[in-house]
């Protein structure tokens, strides 16, 4: 990795960045599916871990293209382990109180056929616009 | 396959089940069925909109109709008209309390409104191991606009201007405390972030570091070029390893990426930033007793001034703050301070994270532009109480907070507000409280845990403290007077007057708030002996009334201290010198013949 030394080169690694996340989104004719699980120390206690590999696990061996991150606390404390999807063109769904079963649910009927299950639990805030 | 077209969202918590949502689910199945739009159209039971005031709430998807008050009749109009034939039931449309109009699109909704993430913009959002998922989302910009554009002076200005305070609970202005480091000068300075997060149920800070470590990485390399500072401290406590696991990870990466070291942007400036762990003492978020403990002495405060901005780690010029006010520097950078001071209250800017805890519904982390009740916060966050009990307290600021009752939710929660009703913002923690709280083991707890935590170095505290403690105790355990009420405010307000830190003067805060918001509960613990939440088990009896037992021995078989004693089939009687007042019996008792008096 280069260093950054400048303002521009900052931006030609943001631009970048981001043209390599639409490629793959536009790569993939059915577009990307976006896997995140909320992985903060109370979401790992809750079982948040075993769900992140089962989704790597089971996407794989399923043959579904998604791209599974972690992130941090989404803040639904009451429904953990939380993890949200986004289908393409698609407002991201949050899923609470995820279990494998669940996640075999998630990916079988959502990912698959954009069926929803239970387990929503509704976003309720905004965030900050970036620039 | 189905493959539906729309989807209709039906709030399954616990208010609107309550309020027949599950009824809803079957008609508006019913309705699908009868048109034949099974195939077409799904309807899925939801988890807590926190919307419960205006339940039982209906979603549709995708064009984001909210329909809130919904019966169970309602269904087959909504199938009918909005459906079938594309016209929204406007009825049933959710009505703007202020303009009376009817908001089709739930975007446009007050309600979305209520939580608003700055601090939290990128946390549940971008994987905080990989700097470039930051960087994307334009993260060190902020840094990049301060190096290239900007003076220090500009800097500091701009944070003076945004009216942003301290989240660490004190509320002292931040541009205000970057000043005042800056003008001290001395051939080295420190930039300090206080993760020290310590009132019981509070994880704002450790959220943050955990979801988003690049930006308080960010923002005191901001902090260091404003007050001309070339060094980083973060001082974590040891009991968070994830937290201190990825700021580890973030560190190096921006090292790496030479956002961290020698000449960051071009710009001659050099700013690194190193780990110092704490072992989990209370005392050391407050920033003299934290700067000790990093130089390997003990954790005790020392009188103020000399102030750390004058006299502070290694006695050089040092800046302390907290975790979720670093958060929110860069974007304050990027989107300017007075797009920052519009948000919140007159005296309080921008927003607060809570970690909102106890009994209520949806047990989560929240953020909320200054200025919002306790009210908006419960009832359409929160979800309301548990179980759908009576609301009592709400406890803010932890151990030197206070609790804030029915009279106080409709009060703006800011700084200032908070002071004046005897509680204060503290680090965030919220804890609500229903009728099965006693207020006054409330207070014990929190002096419990000030007693556990005192450094010991001022009497007041040490000592005082102590003496509160076992005042609340003797109360407690029925041996209260009226003499001892006196002598709590007393001892209260000498601690609150004499002692040497922060910590110490706002330690009595949970005795006297709930003394003055309480004050029935304290006079009946004395003088009728009875803690009517029921918690207090020396004032509590265990009876079993004789006509309704019929002597199945239950009770006695499972009593663990054999305190039930009576012949087969015949009335039995509880032994108060023995009972433990374990509650076992009652739970045992078919035939609701036990009871507390």
């Amino acid at each position: 990795m280069t260093q950054i030394k400048s303002l521009a080169d900052l931006k030609a690694l943001k631009n970048n960045i981001q043209e390599k996340m639409d490629t793959r989104a536009k790569g993939n004719k059915d577009g990307l599916v976006q896997v995140k699980v909320a992985m903060a120390t109370c979401g790992i206690a809750a079982g948040a871990k075993q769900i992140f590999d089962y989704f790597l696990n089971e996407s794989e061996k399923r043959g579904i293209d998604i791209v599974l991150t972690q992130t941090g606390c989404m803040g639904y404390c009451h429904a953990e382990p939380t993890v949200e999807v986004t289908l393409p063109n698609k407002e991201p769904i949050v899923f609470g109180y995820v279990d494998t079963k669940k996640a075999d649910e998630i990916i079988e009927k959502y990912i698959k056929n954009g069926e929803l299950v239970e387990g929503i639990i509704p976003v309720n805030y905004e965030t900050v616009a970036k620039n | 396959m189905a493959k539906y077209k729309m989807h209709l969202l039906v709030c399954g918590g616990t208010g609107c089940s309550a309020s027949k949502s599950t009824e809803i689910v079957d008609n508006l199945h019913l309705s699908l069925k009868e048109k034949g739009l099974e195939n077409d159209v799904q309807v899925i039971l939801t988890g807590c909109f926190g919307f419960c005031e205006k339940g039982p709430i209906v979603k549709v998807m995708p064009d984001n109709t909210f329909y809130t008050e919904v019966k169970p009749e309602d269904a087959a109009e909504i199938i009918a008209e909005h459906v079938i034939k594309g016209r929204k039931v406007t009825r049933l449309l959710y009505t703007d309390p202020e303009n009376k109009e009817h908001i089709a699109d739930a975007k446009h909704m007050g309600f979305y409104k209520k939580q608003l993430r700055i601090a939290l913009r990128n946390c549940g959002f971008i994987d905080p191991e990989n700097i470039e998922e930051y960087i994307s989302n334009d993260g060190y910009a902020a840094i990049a606009k301060v190096l290239t554009e900007m003076a220090s002076e500009e800097v500091i200005n701009e944070i003076k201007l945004s009216g942003l305070r301290g989240r660490g609970g004190g509320g002292f202005p931040t541009g205000v405390k970057w000043e005042i480091a800056s003008k001290n000068h001395a051939d080295q300075k420190y930039v300090v972030c206080n993760a020290d997060e310590g009132d019981p149920g509070a994880f704002m800070d450790r959220s943050i570091l955990e979801g988003d470590p690049h930006s308080v990485i960010e923002a005191m390399t901001i902090n260091g070029f404003a007050i001309g500072a070339t060094k980083g401290l973060i001082y974590i406590r040891a009991e968070y390893p994830l937290a201190i696991h990825r700021l580890q990870i973030a560190i190096g990466q921006a090292r790496e990426y030479g956002l961290l070291g020698k000449n960051i942007f071009g710009s001659g400036f050099d700013f690194d930033i190193e780990l110092r762990y704490g072992a989990g003492a209370f005392v050391c978020g407050e920033e003299t007793a934290l700067i000790h403990s990093m130089e390997g002495q003990r954790g005790e405060p020392t009188f103020k001034p000399p102030f750390p901005a004058q006299s502070g780690y290694l006695q050089k010029p040092t800046n302390v703050n907290n975790v979720e006010t670093y958060a929110n520097i860069p974007i304050i950078i990027l989107k300017g301070a007075n797009w920052f001071n519009k948000i919140g209250t007159e005296k309080s800017k921008g927003t607060k994270v809570f970690a909102l805890a106890g009994q209520i519904n949806n047990v989560g982390l929240i953020e909320v532009p200054m200025g919002i009740t306790l009210r908006e916060v419960i009832y359409e966050i929160g979800g309301g109480i548990k179980n759908g009990r009576a609301f009592k307290a709400v406890q803010t600021g932890g151990p030197s907070g206070g609790c804030l009752t029915e009279k106080h939710l409709d009060t703006p929660i800011d700084y200032d507000n908070l002071i004046a009703a005897g509680s204060m913002m503290g680090s965030g923690g919220m804890v609500v409280m229903d009728d099965t709280s006693c207020m006054v083991s409330i207070a014990k707890f929190y002096l419990e845990f000030t007693v556990e935590e005192s450094c010991g170095k001022c009497t007041p505290c040490r000592v005082g403290n102590k003496r509160l403690h076992e005042i609340l105790e003797k109360i407690t355990k029925g041996n209260g007077t009226m003499e001892d009420l006196e002598a709590l405010r007393n001892l209260a307000g000498v601690i609150k007057d004499t002692a040497l830190c922060g910590l110490g003067q706002t330690s009595p805060n949970p005795v006297l708030s709930t003394l003055d918001n309480f004050w029935d509960e304290y006079v009946e613990h004395v003088k009728d002996k009875k803690c009517r939440a029921g918690v207090c088990k020396s004032l509590m009896r265990y009876v079993i009334d004789k006509d309704a037992c019929v002597g199945c021995t239950a009770c006695a078989r499972n009593c663990p201290v054999n305190a039930i004693s009576g012949e087969k089939k015949m009335p039995h009687v509880i032994n108060d010198e023995l009972c433990i007042k374990c509650g076992a019996c009652i739970e045992r008792c078919k035939f609701n013949a036990i009871s507390i008096k």
